[in-house]
């Protein structure tokens, strides 16, 4: 059965071998050779990030269906440990001044995206609005897909780059990125930015969380937290 | 009118390990496409449902290919393993895109179930990673659902590629009964791996009088077993 010629070869465990050698060690060339390819897809059109997304978003939900956003009759609370309860329509929060900034967002199973453009409320405007108690300690952040929430110290809520997003990458928060709005505080893991929210409750006591309940950790910074770091 | 003559390409075994791996394979993509593609995860949506049929999938796919390998024909897997592990000047001057007989497999093939099992073990292990780091923080890594997203795109590319060339190209379609029944026509496998149709030529002329040829039990089997003229 054998060529005529040089004997031959075993080529296949070389390629087997080979593969699971390139395969193990992108362990660590594989960060830098995904942030090469990033730009590709998660800065190139929505459309291809979604089939392809190398470094791009990937949704998660906890309830298994995404709660639906209706402009007529959504609002937002911010209510607890204040001055002046608000209850904000989503045409006056639009209305308020708004801010962009373009940050980082760090998931906590390993993918990031880098450059994402948000534009919202600034959430300390937000705060001064209502006027926090000398009590109050702590924000709990409730979304609308039940019975997700999470929760912020009032300083770490005050960090300048903390926002409630309206927009991302310039339209409004498509469903998957949690319409009409979501918390974002680019220093921590994602599971601490709430997803169509729809009350922020000033408390004295910093409550527990849904990922906390499941083990994640309370102060979510990213690379100091959840073992990295 | 002489009857067609068919020749066994491949044995029970063979083909049960290889529906086990494809039809895990199916099940692990379309519910791990759920989870990963946004648009897909909020059609879907019952991520836990799916997570677990993901997980599950995968733990039955492992003991499925170990039990298959422990009651199957142990003899034959490990001839197909020498046989994909061994690439002659043929192979070599194929993959060179010169044309060049081929024997069981093609050269193409060998790389590709190369591939396919390297693949295999890296799904298991940054899979198994992705399990235990949802349980402990010490086995959490950045990297590793990058990886396991990076296996399933190239798992992806290679799987479309395998399945045009068994199902839809006509010239190399004729395979997939290599895979379901076991046997190809011998005219086919004359075109498509003459060295390892010229076997059961050969063993047909020693009984014609041309003197004994030197033969591998395994083909020896497969003559004995399907080559209906025999």
């Amino acid at each position: 059965m054998a060529a005529e010629g040089p004997e031959p070869r075993r080529y296949g465990r070389r390629v087997f071998l080979g593969v699971l050698a390139g395969g193990l060690t992108s362990f660590a060339w594989g960060p830098a050779a995904s942030r090469m390819l990033s730009p590709l897809t998660s800065g190139g059109s929505q459309l291809l990030g979604n089939v392809f997304p190398v470094g791009g978003w990937r949704i998660y939900t906890i309830s298994g269906s995404m709660p639906v956003f209706d402009p007529h009759t959504w609002s937002l609370t911010i209510d607890g440990l204040v001055e002046r309860k608000l209850t904000l329509g989503y045409d006056e929060l639009r209305r308020l001044p708004a801010a962009e900034q373009v940050s980082a967002f760090h998931c906590v199973t390993g993918w990031t995206v880098h450059g994402v453009r948000w534009r919202g409320i600034r959430l300390h405007r937000l705060l001064d609005l209502a006027g926090p108690l000398p009590s109050s300690r702590a924000l709990r952040f409730v979304s609308t897909e039940r019975p997700y929430e999470d929760s912020l110290t009032i300083e770490q809520a005050r960090l300048p780059d903390v926002m409630l997003a309206l927009d991302l990458d310039g339209a409004p928060l498509s469903r998957p990125h949690g319409a009409p709005v979501r918390l974002v505080i680019p220093e921590m893991y994602g599971y601490k930015g709430v997803k169509w929210l729809e009350r922020i409750e000033v408390v004295a006591d910093q409550p527990t969380g849904y990922w906390e309940n499941l083990g994640y950790d309370q102060d979510a910074w990213v690379g100091r937290s959840n073992g990295y770091g | 009118m002489a009857e067609r003559r068919r020749l066994l390409r491949f044995t029970r075994t063979e083909r049960t390990l290889h529906w086990v791996h494809a039809s895990a394979f199916l099940v692990l993509l379309a519910s791990g496409l759920a989870l990963y593609l946004p648009s897909l995860a909020e059609l879907v949506g019952r991520r836990p449902l799916l997570k677990d049929v993901h997980v599950y999938t995968a733990v039955a796919w492992a003991v499925a290919i170990v039990a298959v390998v422990v009651a199957g024909d142990r003899r034959s897997l490990r001839r197909t393993l020498h046989e994909l592990d061994v690439f002659d000047r043929d192979d070599r001057d194929w993959l060179r895109r010169r044309k060049a007989p081929q024997g069981r497999f093609n050269a193409g093939q060998k790389v590709n179930a190369a591939i396919t099992a390297a693949f295999a073990v890296l799904f298991a292990f940054t899979g198994t990673l992705l399990w235990l780091g949802e349980r402990d923080t010490r086995f959490r890594f950045a990297q590793t659902i990058l990886i396991h997203d990076w296996l399933t795109q190239v798992s992806l590319a290679l799987f479309l590629g395998h399945l045009y060339l068994a199902v839809i190209h006509p010239g190399t379609r004729h395979a997939l009964n290599g895979m379901t029944r076991g046997w190809v026509d011998a005219d086919w496998a004359e075109r498509h791996h003459e060295k390892w149709s010229r076997g059961f030529r050969l063993q047909d002329g020693s009984r014609a009088g041309l003197g004994p040829v030197e033969r591998d039990e395994h083909a020896e089997r497969q003559r004995q077993a399907f080559d209906l003229e025999g």
